[in-house]
């Protein structure tokens, strides 16, 4: 694995040794010395032509706990908005020896552009890019799908696929590089996908897609998934006629306190996920981001274990 | 009446005598070719002439030069990226001895002058004969007339007119071009697509941009303008020409208004006959174009449209782009491919050598008829004596392996960089004079500059 681009590209097999190495990784976290030397003396960039400060601050976190150095170039204030290109500022970075890039674009396909263009030979890692991908996304969520499974099966997780699993994700479909890399990866780790969404926010083309789609929510919870995972809702979005209004969406596609009451009724094990910031009221009512179900949390750590895993396995050269 | 004809019709005494030796008339018969002062003298199975240059056409198909009716020269304002004389010399090398200038330049092509300034660098140049297409209106905006009438009695004769790169969205304003051009026989040559249905759009909506997360350009934005066109072309009683028709849907909307008798033609271009959706998968903008490249299924469709007439025309929609507006992320980078050097050769490739069509349909998809539609008298003639010695010739047995950076334009964004397409042009006669000779670019026409 040369560069990290979508997780349409990786193999059964890649997906669970990224899985077994961030769950090493994540017990460096609870040793009361958080750092690895595994890439002492090796340079990071984070390319941040999008705000993201979640995003980027694990992904600093991650490099630092492996001991390389960072640099986050962020496009504010800098010479991207002056209108430098793309090549010139991956050139500018190259040209102080970063070993990988990590890069979060606004529009699909930057990061692999940036490594197939031949302008730099650094290792890349899409942190995001339009509309396309985010693969570390995914990558944490099925870690946090197999600890989900795991644990309720009192099994270990080394190993193992998501084999069997039926995982519901929730909202806008047409826009999100989350429910795209997560469609890619948890099917090829064995788990089913059912997407629900307004119509106006499935893409054309979406019967391609190895996911089941459904415009129902209830309908899809009804069938007792193992998680349902929350899409954020961009609010401009409803300015654009995708959906009347925010309280019709959150009514018809939004977790409601109703919706998470029925769960716990029908005594079902599923999991809540979000890949956060949570628009509380929205796609998600607080009752059920703040319920014993939610993994919100426990996302955002994976995804420090995830990051480190992927950082490590691409600087490495152990595959 | 048109200047520019006396130069097409080729009445010019020092453009020498040519004997072109054994051409395959049309991929039909093996011809000797006599081409005296500009104009085609014998055409015999065997003709010999002392006082002549001969020319060894042995396997080459001689077909009428080459006409585009949908071309992007750049001239005037983005001389970076094309200039009459690189787009010309492209044009020559390609096969084409005339080429219908696109109005979207800078200023855009919507007064007299502008177009006169065009006409006359063609002119000029020598490579080919160049046409105005004047804009259909002011500044391309789509909101008020261009001095339609003033472009036509102008030097430079316009009769195609045209936003392309834009649509004349509104209908009332297309109801009103469609009439207003009859006065001068124009036509209005439409880029159909419905603004609305594609803002923001980066390519064809469908399977592939749903994977990419690409903002999608759905069919529906060109074929519902489409139909839209057909019905007011048969309401005022005009014609329209459709330009560069991209999918399947809009070939049987094309094809039920023929049907039903409009007064309506269509173009495919060279890339949409070959190339699908599923290059933009690289991310490399060099696929980017407007309108985007559709699917298979679109392709095979716009392959049999041709075949069977409902596709009029195959037109280059050649649009060269300097190098830093393709060397970007896809969204930022402009569209359009170059298209004037590898044609003909993709057309043998999607075409004749598919056995859609025969080197007799080519001359008249790429010759006759882009003349016809535009009204460009002495282009597109019948290899006929007494005819204008516009002559391409073409062997079709050659191989050519694409390197955009051997190319005559200054555009280095060819889409086909790297693939082996088959045929070459050999030699280009525009107007008697041999402009392209054993492949390679010559001199221009005695009778250009300094007029």
């Amino acid at each position: 694995m040369r560069h990290l681009l979508s997780t349409r590209d990786l193999t059964r097999d890649q997906a669970i040794e990224i899985l077994d190495t961030a769950d090493r990784m994540a017990e460096v976290g609870q040793q009361s010395v958080k750092k690895l030397p595994a890439l002492r003396g090796r340079t990071v960039v984070n390319l941040f032509f999008e705000d993201s400060t979640r995003t980027r601050i694990s992904f600093e976190s991650a490099a630092k706990r492996l001991s390389a150095d960072v640099i986050n170039f962020s496009a504010k204030g800098s010479s991207v908005s002056k209108g430098e290109s793309l090549k010139d500022t991956a050139q500018t970075l190259m040209a102080m020896d970063a070993d990988a890039v990590v890069i979060r674009h606004g529009t699909s396909g930057a990061p692999q552009r940036l490594a197939t263009a031949g302008w730099i030979d650094a290792a890349v890692l899409n942190a995001g890019d339009g509309k396309h991908e985010h693969p570390t996304q995914a990558l944490l969520d099925a870690m946090t799908l197999r600890q989900h499974r795991a644990a309720l099966a009192g099994e270990e997780t080394t190993g193992t696929g998501l084999d069997g699993m039926h995982v519901v994700i929730v909202g806008d479909i047409l826009h999100s590089r989350v429910a795209r890399s997560n469609m890619w990866l948890l099917t090829t780790l064995g788990a089913r996908v059912t997407f629900v969404a307004p119509p106006t926010l499935m893409p054309v083309g979406v019967e391609h897609w190895p996911a089941d789609v459904v415009f129902d929510l209830d309908t899809a919870l009804a069938r007792d998934p193992d998680a349902v995972m929350l899409l954020r809702v961009q609010r401009e979005r409803m300015h654009a006629a995708f959906f009347p209004s925010e309280a019709e969406y959150a009514r018809l596609w939004g977790l409601t306190p109703e919706r998470l009451a029925a769960l716990d009724a029908a005594g079902a094990t599923t999991a809540i996920m979000h890949p956060g910031p949570m628009n509380r009221g929205l796609e998600i009512s607080s009752a059920a981001a703040d319920s014993p179900r939610s993994t919100v949390l426990r996302q955002v750590s994976n995804g420090v274990a995830v990051r480190m895993a992927c950082l490590y396995l691409l600087l490495t050269g152990a595959r | 009446m048109n200047t520019q004809n006396v130069e097409s019709s080729g009445s010019h005494p020092d453009t020498g005598r040519w004997l072109i030796k054994g051409a395959d008339l049309l991929g039909e018969k093996r011809v000797d070719i006599l081409v005296v002062d500009g104009v085609i003298a014998a055409i015999d199975a065997e003709i010999t002439d002392a006082e002549v240059t001969t020319v060894d056409a042995a396997g080459q198909i001689a077909l009428p030069g080459l006409v585009d009716i949908h071309t992007h020269l750049r001239e005037p304002g983005r001389e970076d990226a094309e200039t009459v004389e690189t787009g010309t010399r492209a044009a020559a090398k390609g096969g084409y001895t005339a080429v219908f200038a696109m109005a979207n330049s800078n200023p855009v092509a919507d007064t007299a002058g502008v177009v006169e300034q065009v006409w006359g660098l063609g002119r000029d140049s020598g490579w080919t004969q160049v046409q105005p297409v004047g804009a259909v209106t002011v500044g391309l905006e789509g909101k008020q007339l261009s001095e339609i009438g003033a472009m036509a009695e102008s030097r430079a004769q316009v009769r195609v007119f045209s936003d392309d790169g834009k649509c004349v969205h509104d209908p009332l304003l297309m109801r009103r071009a469609l009439e207003y051009v009859k006065t001068f026989d124009g036509v209005v040559a439409q880029h159909s697509q419905e603004p609305r249905l594609t803002e923001g759009a980066q390519m064809n909506e469908g399977a592939v941009s749903a994977d990419l997360g690409l903002t999608g350009w759905p069919a529906v934005a060109e074929e519902s303008i489409i139909a839209r066109d057909v019905l007011l072309a048969q309401h005022v009683g005009s014609r329209v020409h459709i330009c560069h028709l991209s999918t399947k849907g809009s070939v049987e909307l094309v094809r039920g208004a023929k049907e039903r008798g409009i007064d309506v033609t269509a173009e495919a271009t060279p890339h949409h006959l070959l190339l699908t959706d599923e290059l933009v998968r690289t991310f490399d903008p060099v696929y980017k174009v407007n309108p985007p490249l559709r699917t298979d299924d679109d392709v095979q469709a716009l392959r049999a449209a041709v075949a069977d007439g409902t596709i009029d025309v195959v037109g280059t929609d050649h649009a060269p782009h300097p190098t830093e507006d393709k060397e970007c992320e896809w969204t930022c980078a402009a569209m359009g491919m170059t298209g004037l050097e590898t044609a003909l050769s993709v057309v043998q490739h999607t075409l004749v050598d598919t056995g859609a069509v025969t080197w007799r349909d080519v001359a008249r998809i790429m010759s006759a008829t882009p003349a016809r539609i535009g009204r460009l008298e002495g282009q597109g003639r019948p290899l006929e004596v007494g005819e204008p010695a516009n002559i391409v010739l073409f062997d079709p047995a050659a191989e050519t392996l694409v390197d955009p950076e051997n190319h005559e334009s200054k555009g280095r964004n060819s889409p086909y960089r790297g693939l082996t397409l088959p045929g070459a042009v050999r030699a280009t006669f525009f107007a008697g004079h041999p402009v392209v000779l054993g492949g390679t670019l010559m001199r221009p026409h005695p009778a250009a500059g300094g007029r």
